[in-house]
């Protein structure tokens, strides 16, 4: 790859529009992932050692543990849902932009 | 025809058609190139179902169910880690590897490194991971069989994992990625018909009302409410031998159980299984719509498993989840040293008699097969009207079928990624420098499916005693800490380079075997009042006191690849930046990097 392409890249990279894709990308995304990492473990975590807490019975034969669990599976669906929802209105249009703009560059 | 015969003609329907349909795929099947991305223009619904059906393993089925079945509880946190850990694969991996990598897990580990180092690694860590998982779906396979059919001559079991394996080659070195990936489809249709049947049904006995199916389980287990708590298997409270609690040993039992947490929530975007998926759709957002249709279909699938364990246990009589107790030459009851139970009497207890048992006598039973397996397709036997009549014989029929079919896709799957990472990124790009032609990859890509399927069936025959989870949750770990770092790390660290990388990879993957080699899995505990049953048992090496290393050799992989990089002078700026910007906008996408 010629020394001229490699500039592409690193001017691209360099430039607000991406920045910007960049930071609405890790802005959403990496805080999310530590909010259910740390949601996930706290359910583990009370699995192993509030077990008398977890075991307490909230309606008929449902109890605590069973409810945190179908919460697990929630908050796993919103999650998925509520990424789709900022990729498609944030993040899918920029990224387009750029990638067209990097390929009539690079003259693909 | 009974339920032996009429599996045996469903499960052979089921391998016809998709020797067809691989067939075909085979020869639509242009380019060299497809043989490891089916062509990159499945939608994202086609691949959501195939990732569904690559994911969702016998143990998945049948292993969850029995599980929950024999556990209670216990078996609800595999779901849980299993599906939870897709969040990882949608929001940090999937769109970047589409963007970024072409075939393999390689591509992207080594887009801005020295090559062959780091694909040598990653070439490594793929084989081992495929390896492990290998093993445990074709073990799965052949305790099935004997299940299903009867089967209990151990040669009549090889033939069993020899044709499993050979059907596995057949199906990538004919198909490649096009033809596995339809397998897959079809395979995760079926299941989800099957265990949609099987929920409602439960569901239906109980009008669905779950928490009378929870009152009913929780009764017929004999365990009252602690069926449906957790603790039963996991983070068990370990006792001495004067019946206190030990806290040493309790300490151990509980943070194994968050070890597995760990792997199994880190482990799903290290498979390299599942990371090749990503490359069969043209775009990173198919690759996004892959993975959300992938958690619709796999989240829903684990809560139907909730359905069928519990409804298991509520409905399947216990000894009938055991697949009955051990006696001796004269049909007695006896204990785990061979000696007749005689609860206090003279003469023993035939399996007739079991309810005249105490419950201290009952505690001493040997369960013929304590992995609970046979829960799903037990509980389809008793739904369809029993054993003996037509409507429990069709549906034990069928049941059995669709868990042959869910082996075969998922050992096609992991055939399939481990001889793609041997071909391209051993052969052409570590030993041919990347001047092997594409025609000369996918020659050496299908020699590479043969000798690894032969390996595999030669290694599942040798390890059939080991438990089917057990070998599911290695590969979850050893994926977990040999490919996870490097692979966050080389998409988001921009001081990543070529010595982080191969530290990070090798230093999780020897962590992790290193572990398990001493781990209670393997032989006895050194810590007293572990609960163990290694395979040696004889042998007392087991220093590290968890069953599952993630928890240590997780973040060992992490430091490692950290410790690495920041030894090494090694910069790759400009690498990052072109990385970087086609891993967020695909921008040249599915072209070779130029080194």
């Amino acid at each position: 790859m010629s020394e001229q392409q490699h500039g592409i890249w690193e001017a691209t990279q360099a430039s607000t529009k991406f920045q910007n894709l960049r930071k609405s990308y890790r802005g959403f995304a990496f805080p999310l992932t530590i909010a259910f990492l740390v949601w996930y473990f706290l359910y583990v975590v009370l699995s192993a050692f509030a077990r008398e807490w977890v075991a307490t019975p909230v309606i008929g034969h449902i109890n605590i543990a069973f409810v945190l669990g179908v919460l697990q599976f929630v908050t796993t669906f919103l999650i998925a849902w509520l990424y789709e929802r900022h990729s498609s209105h944030k993040l899918d249009a920029p990224s387009d932009e750029i990638k067209h703009e990097v390929e009539k560059a690079l003259g693909h | 025809m009974d339920a032996k015969t009429l599996s045996s003609v469903l499960f052979l329907s089921f391998v016809a058609v998709t020797l067809v349909i691989v067939y075909r795929a085979g020869r639509s099947t242009k380019k060299a190139s497809d043989f490891y991305d089916g062509g990159a223009n499945f939608s994202g619904f086609q691949n959501g179902l195939a990732i569904a059906g690559d994911y969702m393993s016998a143990a998945s089925f049948l292993g969850i169910a029995g599980t929950i079945a024999l556990f209670g509880y216990d078996g609800f946190l595999y779901s849980i880690g299993f599906l939870v850990a897709w969040l990882v694969a949608l929001l940090l991996v999937a769109e970047p590897l589409r963007n970024s990598g072409r075939f393999t897990m390689g591509d992207v580990v080594a887009f801005r490194m020295k090559q062959r180092p780091v694909r040598t690694a990653a070439a490594t860590s793929t084989v081992v991971v495929s390896i492990f998982y290998l093993l445990a779906q074709m073990v799965g396979a052949g305790a099935l069989v004997s299940l299903l059919l009867g089967i209990t001559d151990p040669g009549m079991k090889n033939y069993i994992i020899a044709g499993v394996g050979i059907l596995m080659i057949v199906y990538v070195t004919i198909g490649g990625m096009k033809g596995t990936t339809y397998v897959q489809i079809v395979k995760a249709f079926l299941l989800m018909i099957g265990a949609t049947l099987l929920t409602v049904l439960v569901l239906w006995k109980f009008n669905f009302n779950i928490s009378d199916l929870l009152g009913a389980a929780s009764e017929n287990s004999g365990k009252k409410e602690a069926f449906l708590s957790p603790g039963l298997k996991f983070g068990k409270d370990m006792l001495d031998a004067a019946g206190a609690i030990d806290p040493a040993a309790t300490l151990a039992s509980k943070l194994d159980l968050i070890s597995l947490g760990l792997a199994l929530v880190l482990g799903t975007a290290g498979l390299p299984h599942i990371l090749i998926r990503f490359y069969t759709v043209p775009t990173a957002k198919q690759a996004r719509k892959s993975v959300n249709w992938a958690i619709g279909n796999i989240g829903v699938f684990y809560l139907m498993t909730i359905a069928l364990g519990f409804g298991a246990a509520a409905l399947v009589s216990r000894t009938v989840l055991f697949r009955g107790y051990t006696t001796n030459a004269d049909g007695l009851l006896v204990d785990k040293t061979g000696a007749v139970i005689t609860d206090g009497g003279t003469s023993g207890f035939t399996l007739d008699h079991l309810k005249d048992l105490s419950a201290d006598a009952k505690k001493l039973l040997v369960p013929i097969d304590p992995s609970g397996n046979v829960a799903a397709p037990q509980l389809a036997q008793f739904l369809g009207g029993g054993e003996g009549t037509t409507g429990g014989a069709i549906m034990l029929a069928v049941i059995g079928a669709i868990a042959f079919a869910t082996i075969l896709a998922v050992v096609a799957g992991l055939t399939l990624a481990s001889s793609s990472s041997f071909a391209h990124d051993l052969y052409a790009n570590v030993i041919k420098r990347g001047k092997a032609t594409p025609e000369q990859e996918v020659k050496v890509a299908k020699i590479a499916a043969v000798a690894i399927g032969v390996v595999a069936i030669f290694l599942a025959i040798a390890v059939q005693t080991l438990n089917v989870a057990f070998l599911v949750s290695i590969a979850f770990a050893i994926a977990a800490s040999g490919n996870l770092p490097a692979v966050l790390y080389t998409l988001f660290w921009k001081k990543f380079n070529t010595r982080g990388a191969v530290w990070a990879i090798y230093g999780g993957l020897a962590a992790a075997v290193i572990l398990l080699v001493f781990s209670p899995i393997v032989s006895q505990p050194l810590l007293p009042n572990l609960a163990a049953a290694p395979l040696f048992k004889e042998a007392h090496f087991a220093w590290f006191p968890l069953q599952n290393p993630g928890l240590v050799s997780i973040p060992f992989g992490f430091l490692m690849g950290w410790l690495g990089t920041i030894t090494s002078n090694e910069k790759n700026t400009a690498k990052y930046a072109e990385l970087e910007v086609r891993s967020l906008t695909g921008a040249a996408i599915g072209k070779a990097v130029q080194h």
